[in-house]
């Protein structure tokens, strides 16, 4: 027989298709009437659909798909149209901002132009997706916490690719779209900077990740701890709490003396996860803006220790007499 | 419930990520600060044994007698090596046929055949401005290279032309095109480590320009001028990346990370590399630059312009060339500064009408 197995089952509890809870208004009908996937169950709900897509849905993907082409044909195109060294040189690959020279101005499609527009319809998307995600949970009569999450990452986003270039005067500020060279302008940024790890709102961006980390561990370990005694079973919890919270709870108590609650625990993760994007973004627009070089600010502001000199002092030999530049 | 192509194709996946993304242990870190700091050289024992083999210095000639007459009394048409007897002529020419003609080829290498003193061969004017050049080296750029030296062999390792030279690159299409400008990096180019930085590090800062390296801002606060952009700093790093590469060390053997432009908290041997840097750059504008008519076409790069030197050229994967076993010393003849009548680097290209 099957055993319920609580770090990994592969039993799957399957009911008839749901189509769910009915919305009071709106012009599109959820699309198709659901079908169940086997690959699918293995890590959530096998039920897949109905889908609602609706206007925002559409536009959203219809913009995504048209940065998503701007970018993977221009990288097409630097390898002169070769699929195997698209393949083989993908990783590489890139669609670049404009020139530095270039300032704000709208440059030729080649030299920027090509990213300025993927950049447009990368964002339209990312906030059509925004939209739609507000809409539909208020259709639901959800909040609206998924969306402000998210919200917390476009902030981000926005800021490397749009607001940040903006107060600095030049698009060539921007993130390249490519999967190394986007790595490596991330080093290039901070060694620009200064080092971006004396940037304390990046400190506090790197606390809230770690900590993200942390919650999402301890949360899921312990549900799943006391999954034997129903304690993953949302429906039953609210009526009866049964051993399997009370037991989580104890254990917590037990171990550290204090213990989240069943919602409490869902609150502190939201707000780790929702402040490391957020506070990130912030560090980001400082950076350039406000302060050219962390490592000298955290000095000036007794943040950054000294160490004892364990070479004979080294001179900047451009200072020397007579040294050329 | 068995999926074996699924399975296979995952297990393919990820043999080769491993294979293609990582460096195959073991890794040795040795420490290069104070403690604490993650100041360590990363070497792999493997990658360093390739080496050892590669840097492997020749035996030295025996040495010559110091008495006899002038090589310039014996020779026709001896131009650099006038301080020399015939016999220490002849030492350092049989020294230099091995350390720079290829396997199976002789004086005639360089040299016509039917009258040594001839200037036919382009070789030998070659050889006469990279002897100008190794004496300038020797004695001028002792910031760089120190008592150690350099040598013909530094560089040449038994090959007519070094193994590791640059050219200008074509012309990219600089946008001309209608999509795909690659803005002069995105590739994965071994000059830069493979990195996706700008990938032409030479044409920027070794062409004998000073283009500017520092890119950090020198206050906390913003000034009034413009810093640098991000665009320059991936420049830069694509230099750093060569000069890593180049040298067979980390970041961390010049710079202390947390601070990459704080010269306080930098190991001595970025002013080493430092004082490198120009040297590269003087060389190549006082000596290689000049032979632009002397190399035949097939010499020169797609651009026409003449091989040149960067930090490889010498280092060939060593933080010191042949790790840092000085030949020079059993060639003290290639340390002797020139006369002053005939200073190098005012009249390099004076060099081409006459022979050694």
């Amino acid at each position: 027989m099957a055993e319920y197995m609580n770090i990994f089952s592969s039993v799957q509890v399957r009911s008839p298709v749901y189509g769910g809870a009915p919305i009071p208004a709106g012009v599109w009908k959820r699309q198709g009437k659901g079908s169940f996937s086997y690959w699918l169950g293995w890590m959530g709900d096998a039920q897949i659909g109905p889908v609602y897509l609706g206007t925002l849905g559409i536009l959203s993907l219809l913009c995504g798909f048209i940065a998503f082409e701007i970018i993977g044909l221009n990288m097409l195109a630097s390898v002169n149209w070769s699929p195997t060294e698209f393949l083989r040189q993908l990783p590489w690959l890139a669609l670049e901002p404009p020139a530095p020279s270039n300032g704000l101005h709208i440059p030729p499609l080649n030299q920027g132009g090509w990213w300025l527009m993927a950049g447009f319809f990368l964002t339209s998307s990312v906030l059509l997706w925004w939209a739609r995600m507000y809409r539909r949970a208020r259709a639901l009569g959800m909040g609206t916490h998924v969306a402000w999450a998210f919200a917390s990452a476009i902030w981000l986003f926005l800021v490397l690719g749009f607001i940040r270039p903006l107060l600095m005067g030049s698009w060539g500020e921007a993130v390249p779209f490519g999967i190394f060279p986007h790595l490596d302008w991330t080093a290039a940024f901070s060694i620009r900077y200064g080092n971006l790890f004396y940037n304390p709102f990046h400190m506090l961006s790197i606390a809230f990740l770690y900590g993200s980390v942390l919650l999402f561990a301890m949360h899921a370990a312990t549900i799943l701890a006391v999954s034997r005694f129903g304690g993953d079973r949302e429906l039953e919890q609210i009526v009866d709490r049964g051993t399997g919270g009370e037991r989580a709870a104890l254990f917590w108590r037990w171990t550290m003396g204090f213990n989240a609650t069943v919602e409490s625990i869902h609150r502190w993760a939201w707000w780790f996860a929702v402040l490391c994007p957020l506070v990130g973004g912030i560090g980001i627009l400082l950076t350039g803006t406000v302060v050219d070089n962390w490592y000298l600010w955290a000095v000036k502001h007794g943040v950054a220790p000294s160490y004892p000199n364990v070479f004979p002092a080294v001179t900047d030999p451009a200072t020397l007499p007579g040294a050329a530049p | 419930m068995n999926f074996p192509i699924l399975r296979a194709a995952a297990f393919a996946g990820f043999a080769t990520l491993l294979v293609t993304a990582c460096e195959r242990p073991p890794a040795t870190t040795v420490q290069h600060g104070y403690r604490g700091l993650a100041m360590g050289l990363v070497y792999n024992p493997r990658t360093l044994a390739a080496q050892a083999d590669a840097n492997a210095v020749p035996a030295a000639q025996p040495p010559a007698d110091a008495e006899g007459p002038p090589a310039a009394s014996v020779y026709q048409n001896i131009q650099v090596l006038t301080d020399l007897n015939a016999a220490q002529l002849a030492r350092l020419m049989v020294a230099m046929t091995a350390w720079v003609a290829p396997p199976g080829e002789s004086c005639s290498y360089c040299h016509a055949a039917t009258d040594m003193a001839s200037d036919a061969n382009y070789r030998k004017v070659v050889a006469r401005t990279m002897l100008r050049m190794v004496r300038h080296i020797n004695s001028d750029w002792q910031h760089h290279v120190a008592a150690t030296g350099v040598t013909c062999y530094t560089c040449h390792r038994g090959k007519g032309v070094p193994q590791y030279v640059w050219t200008q690159q074509p012309a990219t299409d600089a946008g001309a095109d209608f999509a795909g400008n690659r803005a002069g990096q995105n590739a994965p180019a071994a000059v830069v480590g493979l990195a996706s930085l700008p990938n032409d590090p030479f044409g920027t800062y070794f062409d004998g320009n000073a283009t500017n390296i520092r890119v950090v801002a020198t206050q906390a606060l913003p000034g009034s001028g413009t810093g640098s952009t991000i665009k320059q700093t991936e420049n830069t790093y694509g230099l750093m990346m060569h000069m890593s590469t180049a040298l067979g060390v980390n970041c961390t053997y010049c710079h202390n990370s947390r601070s990459f432009t704080s010269w306080d908290s930098s190991t001595p041997q970025r002013a080493t590399a430092w004082y490198g840097i120009r040297m590269v750059r003087d060389i190549n504008d006082q000596y290689l630059e000049s032979l632009g008519s002397v190399f035949p076409a097939n010499r020169k790069g797609p651009r026409g312009d003449v091989a040149k030197v960067d930090c490889a050229t010498c280092h060939q994967g060593a933080y010191k060339p042949l790790y840092g076993t000085s030949m020079l010393k059993d060639y003290p003849e290639l340390a002797h500064a020139l006369p002053a009548a005939a200073a190098p680097a005012a009249t390099p290209a004076a060099a081409a009408p006459a022979a050694k």
